[in-house]
């Protein structure tokens, strides 16, 4: 078998695995650890289609500064147990259908023989740092600045909330 | 079996070089341990461990026998599965971020096979480390919310809030060197700063970044963030609030017995080890030589023989008046061998095979000392300095090491800029 084929499959199941885990544990914090291996695994199929830079990044955005807080806040919070309510089950009774739907009109895209999705042998992948910064200040240089100004205005927010709860 | 070798070399190659430096590495830590002791001993005019073994030297392996052979209660009420999980992720994290780094530049050719002085070498070695380091926050704060005490589950919340306020310093320090540099792969690095003005080797070096195109800026603020940085990021001395023993028993790791202890003791370890390896390698040349290439300065070559001779035979001296017959029996043994180590590099001036050996370990040479005094730093730090206030902790994290990186960012831009212009 090919090794890279192989890899691939233990990076997917580990994926799918952690996805399912996260739905299904009970306890926030084990959700959270379950969503920090979907990241990695999917930084690993990043990085075994040679998109290394993304994949060090989704390590370090994703699995690094984003779920850290999450785990920061479980922590502080002492978030107990998941307890159900009559609205979590009609979740489980809506959920599950749309859940259905989403994967097959997502498979039906990707199986799509025309039109599909690019895979890594077609998808333009960056490899060089240089490559992806002259993408991000040319082609996409305002997509990117818009992102940096919502970003701030998250900061902006986050301080003013801040600073009331001094008063 | 020769063509089966052949074919499956590099994983052959790949898997002896991975347990040979997982051997010397955990070696380094138990004797790691025993240096710190020994140097805050002597900071605070103490003997530190000398019973075991001369000079202490074996207490490493009684030490190491003792985590083996210790009671290992599980608290009650931990959540078990997190609770084995964290040791595991620390000692697994702290040890792949060694992966890739490169220990010098030239391989060894054995069997037609080239064998480099790194495991991997990826293009964006230093992201790797990057996303370790981001990684290797749960170790700690996953361990101080599983273990059900509130002394560790402050502690933990402690780390992960300084090591998140820390990450930041740590990786805006470094782009100064990346915008010199111009690669993440940490050889490349090293090797952009072998353009030395007049090709003095320590001036080329990031810190002062001299090169052959002029003065560029000096990353010397740089390196200061980074570097303390860096102790907070492997909460070390002073920055080392999440164990503060005076506070939260020992933080983090209070409920943690036995081995599992000593799983992130050597984690602690190791990421010194690491931190003290990426400081070489970006801002102290790695593994360059401080002297110029010249012939003239041909001599500085059998520095490593002019260290080893006397320090064997000062071991030598000092072993034939220790106390114990052990200690009369192997520190002579030791001493000699340094000795004759040292006597047959320096012989390399006149014999051709030794010669090659002396010029390989050159590289390895710097890069292993300069290693060594970051460790002493390290220790030394600890010896020395109070240990931070949380609150002060957070001030310096934020409002000096952060905004001094950024600075030092936009300097480095402008003067890189305006170099390349000229």
């Amino acid at each position: 078998m090919n090794p890279a084929l192989l890899i691939f499959f233990v990076l997917a199941g580990l994926a799918l695995l952690g996805a399912g885990s996260l739905v299904l544990q009970k306890h926030p914090i084990h959700s959270a650890l379950s969503l920090i291996v979907v990241m990695v695994s999917l930084a690993g199929l990043y990085l075994l289609m040679g998109a290394e830079f993304v994949a060090m990044v989704q390590i370090i955005v994703y699995g690094g500064a984003i779920m850290v807080l999450f785990i920061f806040v479980i922590m502080l919070l002492n978030a107990g147990e998941e307890e159900h309510t009559d609205l979590s089950k009609l979740a489980k009774f809506a959920g599950l259908p749309l859940a259905l739907a989403l994967t097959a009109s997502l498979a039906a895209l990707v199986f799509k023989p025309d039109a599909g999705v690019p895979t890594a042998a077609h998808a333009f992948i960056p490899k060089a740092t240089e490559q992806i910064s002259s993408m991000l200040f040319k082609e996409f240089v305002y997509p990117f600045e818009l992102t940096s100004f919502l970003i701030l205005v998250a900061i902006m927010g986050a301080l003013v909330l801040a600073q009331r709860e001094k008063k | 079996m020769i063509s089966f070798l052949q074919q499956n070399a590099f994983w052959i190659i790949t898997i002896v070089k991975i347990a040979l430096l997982l051997f010397i590495v955990l070696t380094v830590n138990a004797y790691l341990t025993w240096f710190e002791r020994k140097v805050v001993a002597h900071i605070q005019s103490r003997w530190g461990p000398h019973r075991v073994g001369p000079h202490g030297l074996l207490q490493p392996a009684a030490d190491g026998l003792k985590f083996l052979f210790k009671e290992d209660p599980t608290p009650a009420g931990v959540d078990r599965f997190v609770y084995y999980l964290a040791p595991f992720l620390a000692l697994m994290l702290s040890l792949t971020a060694l992966a890739v780094i490169p220990f010098g530049p030239d391989p060894i050719n054995v069997f037609g096979q080239k064998i480099y002085l790194w495991i991997t070498n990826p293009d964006i070695g230093l992201l790797v480390l990057f996303a370790i380091t981001a990684l290797s926050v749960y170790g700690i704060a996953l361990a101080g919310w599983a273990s059900n005490s509130k002394y560790s589950l402050l502690g933990g919340l402690r780390s992960s809030a300084q090591m998140i306020s820390y990450e930041l310093a740590l990786t805006m320090s470094v782009v100064g060197v990346l915008l010199m540099a111009n690669t993440f792969s940490l050889q490349g690095i090293i090797e952009q700063q072998s353009n030395a003005k007049w090709g003095v080797g320590i001036l080329g070096w990031n810190v002062l970044a001299w090169t052959r195109q002029g003065l560029m800026w000096p990353q010397i603020f740089g390196f200061i963030c980074f570097f303390t940085s860096a102790i907070a990021e492997t909460n070390r001395a002073p920055f080392d609030l999440p164990e503060a023993e005076s506070e939260l028993v020992a933080g983090f790791h209070t409920e943690y017995a036995s081995f599992k202890f000593a799983m992130f003791f050597i984690a602690e370890y190791t990421a010194m080890i690491t931190v003290s390896c990426l400081a070489t390698i970006l801002f102290f040349g790695g593994w360059l030589s401080p002297f110029p290439a010249t012939s003239v300065w041909t001599f500085t070559h059998y520095i490593p023989s002019i260290t080893l001779i006397p320090f064997g035979l000062w071991v030598i001296y000092d072993g034939i008046r220790y106390e114990t017959i052990f200690g009369k029996l192997v520190l002579p043994a030791v001493g000699f061998a340094m000795f004759a180590i040292g006597a047959a590099l320096l012989a390399g001036a006149w014999i051709a095979p030794l010669h090659t050996v002396n010029e390989f370990i050159q590289p390895v040479f710097w890069f292993t000392a300069k290693i060594l005094v970051f460790l002493f730093f390290y220790v030394w730090a600890r010896g020395t300095l109070p240990r931070l206030r949380y609150d002060q902790l957070m001030n310096v994290g934020w409002k000096v090491l952060l905004p001094v990186s950024i600075a030092n960012v936009i300097v480095t831009a402008a003067i890189v800029l305006w170099r390349s212009h000229a």
